[in-house]
C-alpha cells in the first residue's frame, strides 16, 4: 500500500513538477493570507497586518526552497539546473566549446574505434557453443625454434586415435576451387576449406538447409559432396533451396551440394565460401605422412580438462611420434592456443600498440581541456569568489565545473561515436588482413566503454581545475583579481604540471611513430632482388579433371607463354608457382647426394618454386653462375634445378655447387636433380632475410597452379586485359585471379607495417598539435596575468630582450621537463614494439635525436608569440589595464 | 519556550500526524491547532512545517487534497493514509516509551 503510494508520489513529482511547484506557491500564499486575516481580526490595519504577517513568515524564497528539498528527484532537479547553467556558460564562449568538443571527439572517437577492434577481434568469444573449450593446435619444436607449424596428417591421426583430453578433434585446410560457370555465369575461383566431417558438430553448427557432412562423405571412395555458405548460396545460386541435392562443377568435377550453412557462420573468415570433406579430397598417403605439414587442427577440450593437461598429453604423443620418425621434418612438440588466440595472435601486438597510442591521445586531449578549463576558471575566479561570498557552496561550484566538462565530453563523445564508426569502416576496408573482420561491430560493451570514457574524461578534465579553487579563500581571490600582478601563481603551476605530462606523452607517441616509420622505410627500401616496377602478375589454377596429364599442363604453359610474349607492350614474361614477396608458402626438405649423410634428426630445407626458363630474365633475377633452365628440359627430361645464392652460402660453403645433385621426396619422386646454375637471392618474405630457394623446372608439367608474370616497358594497365584474353582463348572455362602489379603484391605484404606507422604518426602529430596549443595557451595566460608586473619592470628599465628571454624560459621549462620525462618513458615503452620493427633498433639514434629536436622547435614556436607580445608591452598601457 | 528547531526531528512529524488524525487540515490550521492544544508552548514555524508536510507526503504517510477552506478559498488539506495511521500508532508508542524513560531518569537520578 505504502509502496504504491510512494510510487504514485514519485511519478507525480517527476511528471508534474511544474504544477507541484505552482501548488507549493499557492499553499504558502494561502498560509500568508490566513495570517493576515488573523492579524486583521486582531485589530491591525491592512498594511500593518500584512507587514506583521510577512515578518513572521520569513523569506518566502528560502521557505519554498526548504519545502522543495524534501521532494524526490531533487538531485535531478539540481542537475538539470547545473546543466542549464553550464550550457549557457559554454554557449557564451562558443570558440572554446567547439575546440574542446572537437578535441574530445577525436580522442574518444579514436579510442572507441580501436577498442571496438580489440574487443571484436581479440576479446569477443567465437560464436560457438562453449567457445572456451575450443583450441587451435600447432606442431612445434621443443627447442622453441618453431611454435606455430601447421600440422601433418599422420600426427593428426595419432592424436585423434589416442588423445583423451578432447571430445573431438577436427582438421581443415584452405583450398581454392574453380567454380565452373553455369548458363551465362563466368567461371570463378572461390576461397574454400576442406574439413573433416566432424568439424561442424565440434563447433556446434546446424545447417540452414539440407544437411552437413557425415562420416560416410569424408572418405576417399565416397561420392563428392560440398556444403555452401549462405553468402555463396545467395550470390551465385539466388538462394534457391532446390540447389541442395543438385550437382555443381568444382574443378571440373561433379559435386553434390548437400547443405547450406547458416547466415551467421563466417569461420575462419567471411572469405571462405565453400566446404568439402577433407579425407575425400586428399590422398590417403598424404593423410598418413608425418612430415608433410599442411593442415590446421581444431579441438574441443573435454569438460574439466585444462589446456595445460591437454598440452601435456599431446606433447607426450608427439615426442613418441618423433622417436619413431627420427628423420625428416617431423616436429617433437605441440603448441595449444585458445582458438581465438590462434586466429589473431599475428595482429595482437599491433592492435594493442595502437590502442595504447589512442589511450595516450585521449589522455593528452583530457589534459589539454583541463588546461583550458583551468585558464577559464582563473579568469572566472572573481565570479566564483562573489558567489561564495553570497553563500554559494563550494561543492556546488565544483559540481558546476564538472558538469561543464562532462557536457563537453558528452558532446565530444557523441561526435566521437560517429567518427568511430567512420574510422572502423575505413579500417576494415583498408586492412583486409584483420581476422574475424565480420565480427567487428559496436555492441553494448563498446557503448559502455564510450560512456565510461566520456564520464572519465569529464571528471578528469573538470576535477583538476575544480580542485585548484580549493585554496581560493574568498577575500584573497577578490583581492587577487583586483590586482593582477602576481595573479594565479598556483594555477599557473598546475597548468605547467599538466603540460609536462602532456609533452611527455607526446614524446612517447612521437618516438613510437618515428621508429615505426623508419622501420617501414627500411622495409620498403630493402633490396628485394627482383623487378618491382611495371610487373604484372595473374594467377590460374588448372583443374585436375581437364588437365589430367603432364602433357596437357605443359601444353597450356608453353602456349600461354608464346602467346603472351608476342603481346604488344610485353617485354618479358615467365611462369612461376609462387611469386617472390608473397611469403614462404611452400618449403621442402632435401638432401645433397654428394654430401655424407646428415646426423639423425637434421634436415636441409629450402623454399620450393617451379619456374620456366624465361622467368629469371622476366623478373630480372641475375644469373650468377652456370646456366639457366633450358626450354628443351621438359617433361621427363627436366632433371635439373637452379638454386639461389643464399642456398649456396648456407649449404655449399667453399664448394662449387654446379654439377652437384639434390634429391627430395616431395618433387619428382626422389629423382637425382643436377644443379645447373645459381641465381641471385630474393626476399620472399619482405621483413625477413632471403631464404634458400630451389627452382625446379615448371616445364616438367608437374604443377597445376601457376602465376604469370609480365614485365612491360611502360604502364602495365594496357597488358592486363590482353593477357586475360590470351588465357581465355586457350581455355574459356579457366578463371583468372589476383591480377595484381608487383607493387600491389608488395604493398599488401607491407600493408600492416605502413598502416601501423601511418596511424601512429597521425596520433603523434595530433598530440604534438595539442601540446603546442597547450604551451601557447599557458604562456599567453601567464603573460596576460603578469601584464602589470611586466609593465612595471619595463618602466623601471628592464630591457625588452630580458623580458622576452624570461618569458621564453618560463614557457619552455615545462616542454623541457616533459621532454626528459617522455624520453625516459620511451626507453621503457619502445621495447614493447620491438617485435613490430624491421631493421630498426628500439633505441634508434636518429629517432631519439630528431624527436627532441622537432619537439623543442615546435615548443619554441608556440612560446615565441606570447613572449614577443610580452616584450612589446607598452608600460603605460600595462599599468592602466587595472 | 521551545522553538521548533529544538523539537527532536521526528517529533514534529508525530505532532502533525496526531493533529490531522481526526480530520483533514491545511497547513495553517495544523500550526494553529498545535499551538492551541499546547497552550502556546509549541510554536510551529512555516520553515519547519512545510518541509515536514512535504516530506511526510513524499513518504506516503499523509496524502494531500485540494479543497475549499472555511473562508471559501482553495487550500491544500492533508489527511493520514492507512499506512500513516499505522505509523502514527507506532510513533506514539515509541514516544510514550521514550518520554517515560526520560521521566524515570529525571525523577529518580
Amino acid at each position: 500500500m505504502r509502496f504504491l503510494e510512494k510510487v504514485r508520489m514519485r511519478l507525480q513529482m517527476l511528471l508534474h513538477r511544474g504544477r507541484e511547484s505552482d501548488r507549493l506557491d499557492a499553499e504558502l500564499e494561502f498560509h500568508l493570507e490566513q495570517q493576515i486575516a488573523e492579524n486583521r481580526s486582531a485589530g491591525m490595519s491592512p498594511l500593518e497586518a500584512r507587514q506583521a504577517a510577512l515578518r513572521c513568515f520569513g523569506n518566502p524564497v528560502v521557505l519554498r526552497e526548504q519545502a522543495r528539498e524534501s521532494w524526490s528527484w531533487n538531485g535531478l532537479d539540481a542537475l538539470a539546473r547545473d546543466i542549464r547553467i553550464a550550457t549557457r556558460t559554454l554557449l557564451r564562449s562558443p570558440g572554446f566549446a567547439l575546440t574542446a568538443i572537437l578535441i574530445m571527439a577525436l580522442g574518444i572517437g579514436a579510442n572507441v574505434a580501436l577498442f571496438t577492434l580489440v574487443r571484436s577481434v581479440l576479446l569477443r568469444p567465437l560464436p560457438f557453443a562453449e567457445p572456451g573449450q575450443l583450441v587451435g593446435i600447432f606442431e612445434a619444436q621443443s627447442d622453441g625454434t618453431d611454435q606455430d607449424n601447421i600440422v601433418a596428417g599422420g600426427c593428426f591421426g595419432v592424436w585423434q586415435d589416442q588423445a583423451r583430453s578432447f571430445t573431438n578433434l577436427a582438421i581443415t585446410q584452405e583450398i581454392d576451387y574453380n567454380l565452373a560457370g553455369a548458363g551465362n555465369q563466368l567461371p570463378e575461383v572461390v576461397d574454400a576449406q576442406a574439413a573433416s566431417w566432424n568439424l561442424f558438430p565440434l563447433l556446434g553448427v546446424q545447417p540452414a538447409v539440407g544437411r552437413l557432412f557425415t562420416a560416410a562423405d569424408d572418405q576417399p571412395g565416397a561420392n563428392a559432396t560440398a556444403v555452401l555458405t549462405w553468402g555463396l548460396w545467395k550470390r551465385r545460386f539466388g538462394g534457391d533451396p532446390s540447389v541442395v541435392g543438385r550437382s555443381i562443377l568444382i574443378d571440373a568435377k561433379s559435386y553434390t551440394v548437400v547443405g547450406i550453412l547458416p547466415a551467421w557462420f563466417a569461420w575462419p573468415d567471411s572469405k571462405v565460401e565453400l566446404w568439402t570433406p577433407l579425407y575425400h579430397e586428399k590422398s590417403p598417403a598424404l593423410m598418413r605422412m608425418f612430415d608433410a605439414h599442411s593442415f590446421d587442427v581444431v579441438g574441443r577440450l573435454r569438460p574439466g580438462v585444462t589446456m595445460q593437461q591437454a598440452s601435456a598429453e599431446l606433447n607426450a604423443l608427439q615426442r613418441e611420434i618423433r622417436r619413431e620418425h627420427p628423420d625428416g621434418p617431423v616436429n617433437d612438440a605441440v603448441n595449444l592456443r585458445s582458438l581465438v588466440d590462434a586466429e589473431t595472435y599475428d595482429i595482437k601486438t599491433s592492435l594493442y600498440v595502437l590502442l595504447g597510442a589512442t589511450g595516450c591521445l585521449l589522455l593528452i586531449a583530457c589534459l589539454n581541456i583541463a588546461n583550458l578549463l583551468v585558464a577559464r576558471s582563473a579568469s572566472r575566479s572573481r565570479e566564483a569568489a562573489i558567489r561564495m561570498a553570497l553563500g554559494g557552496s563550494r561543492l556546488r561550484l565544483i559540481r558546476e565545473q564538472i558538469v561543464e566538462s562532462t557536457i563537453l565530453a558528452a558532446a565530444g563523445g557523441l561526435l566521437g561515436l560517429l567518427l568511430a564508426s567512420g574510422i572502423l569502416r575505413w579500417l576494415i576496408s583498408t586492412r583486409d588482413d584483420i581476422p574475424r573482420a565480420d565480427a567487428i561491430h559496436m555492441d553494448g560493451v563498446v557503448i559502455l566503454f564510450a560512456l565510461v570514457a566520456i564520464l572519465g574524461c569529464g571528471l578528469l578534465a573538470g576535477l583538476i581545475p575544480a580542485l585548484t579553487s580549493r585554496d581560493a579563500r574568498v577575500l584573497a581571490a577578490l583581492q587577487e583579481s583586483s590586482r593582477s600582478h602576481s595573479g594565479g601563481r598556483g594555477r599557473a603551476r598546475l597548468r605547467q604540471v599538466l603540460l609536462v605530462l602532456e609533452v611527455g606523452l607526446t614524446v612517447v607517441l612521437l618516438i613510437g611513430a618515428g621508429l615505426l616509420l623508419r622501420s617501414y622505410r627500411e622495409l620498403r627500401s630493402a633490396n628485394l632482388g627482383f623487378a618491382q616496377r611495371n610487373v604484372l602478375t595473374m594467377e590460374v589454377n588448372l583443374p585436375k579433371n581437364s588437365y589430367p596429364t603432364a602433357d596437357r599442363r605443359l601444353g597450356f604453359a608453353e602456349q600461354l607463354l608464346s602467346k603472351v610474349r608476342t603481346l604488344p607492350g610485353v617485354e618479358a614474361a615467365g611462369l612461376t608457382t609462387i611469386i617472390p614477396g608473397a611469403g614462404r608458402r611452400r618449403d621442402d626438405v632435401f638432401i645433397i647426394s654428394e654430401h655424407p649423410p646428415l646426423p639423425r634428426g637434421q634436415t636441409l630445407d629450402a623454399l620450393t618454386r617451379f619456374v620456366d626458363p624465361g622467368y629469371f630474365s622476366a623478373m630480372q633475377i641475375p644469373l650468377l653462375e652456370g646456366r639457366s633452365l633450358d626450354p628443351g628440359e621438359r617433361l621427363d627430361h627436366a632433371q635439373v634445378v637452379v638454386v639461389n645464392q643464399e642456398l649456396v652460402r648456407e649449404y655449399f660453403p667453399n664448394e662449387d655447387p654446379i654439377g652437384r645433385h639434390i634429391q627430395t621426396q616431395m618433387v619428382f619422386g626422389n629423382a637425382l636433380l643436377r644443379i645447373v646454375g645459381v641465381v641471385g637471392s630474393t626476399r620472399d618474405e619482405i621483413s625477413h632475410d632471403p631464404y634458400p630457394v630451389i627452382y625446379y623446372p615448371l616445364l616438367s608439367g608437374d604443377q597445376r597452379g601457376m602465376t604469370l608474370v609480365m614485365r612491360s616497358r611502360r604502364d602495365t594497365a594496357g597488358i592486363a586485359l590482353s593477357a586475360q584474353k590470351a588465357i581465355a582463348s586457350l581455355d574459356p572455362q579457366l578463371p583468372v585471379r589476383k591480377v595484381l602489379t608487383m607493387e600491389q603484391v608488395l604493398g599488401e605484404s607491407t600493408l600492416d607495417a605502413r598502416f601501423d606507422a601511418t596511424l601512429l604518426f597521425a596520433f603523434a602529430v595530433l598530440s604534438l598539435l595539442l601540446a603546442m596549443v597547450g604551451l601557447f595557451g599557458v604562456l599567453s595566460f601567464m603573460v596576460a596575468q603578469r601584464t602589470t608586473e611586466i609593465g612595471v619592470r619595463i618602466a623601471l628599465g628592464a630591457s625588452r630582450e630580458r623580458i622576452m628571454q624570461q618569458m621564453l624560459r618560463d614557457g619552455l621549462r615545462p616542454a623541457v621537463y616533459g621532454l626528459v620525462l617522455g624520453l625516459v618513458a620511451s626507453a621503457g615503452v619502445t621495447r614493447l614494439i620491438a617485435s613490430l620493427l624491421f631493421g630498426t633498433k628500439p633505441f634508434d639514434p636518429a629517432v631519439f635525436v630528431l624527436v627532441p629536436g622537432i619537439l623543442l622547435l615546435v615548443a619554441g614556436l608556440a612560446c615565441a608569440l606570447p613572449a614577443w607580445q610580452a616584450s612589446r608591452l607598452d608600460p603605460m598601457q600595462a599599468l592602466r589595464t587595472e | 519556550m521551545a522553538k521548533p528547531n529544538d523539537l527532536v526531528q521526528g517529533t514534529l512529524d508525530l505532532l502533525i500526524m496526531r493533529t490531522i488524525a481526526w480530520e483533514p487540515m491545511h497547513g495553517w490550521a495544523i500550526a494553529k491547532r498545535i499551538e492551541q492544544i499546547s497552550q502556546e508552548v509549541l510554536q510551529v514555524q512555516q520553515g519547519s512545517l512545510y518541509p515536514a508536510l512535504h516530506r511526510l507526503e513524499q513518504q506516503g504517510w499523509i496524502r494531500a487534497k485540494w479543497a475549499e477552506s472555511e473562508t471559501g478559498r482553495q487550500a491544500k488539506f492533508y489527511a493520514l493514509t492507512a499506512a500513516g495511521k499505522k505509523q502514527l500508532e507506532a510513533e506514539k508508542a515509541n514516544w510514550n516509551r521514550l518520554s517515560a524513560a526520560i521521566d524515570l531518569v529525571i525523577e529518580t537520578a
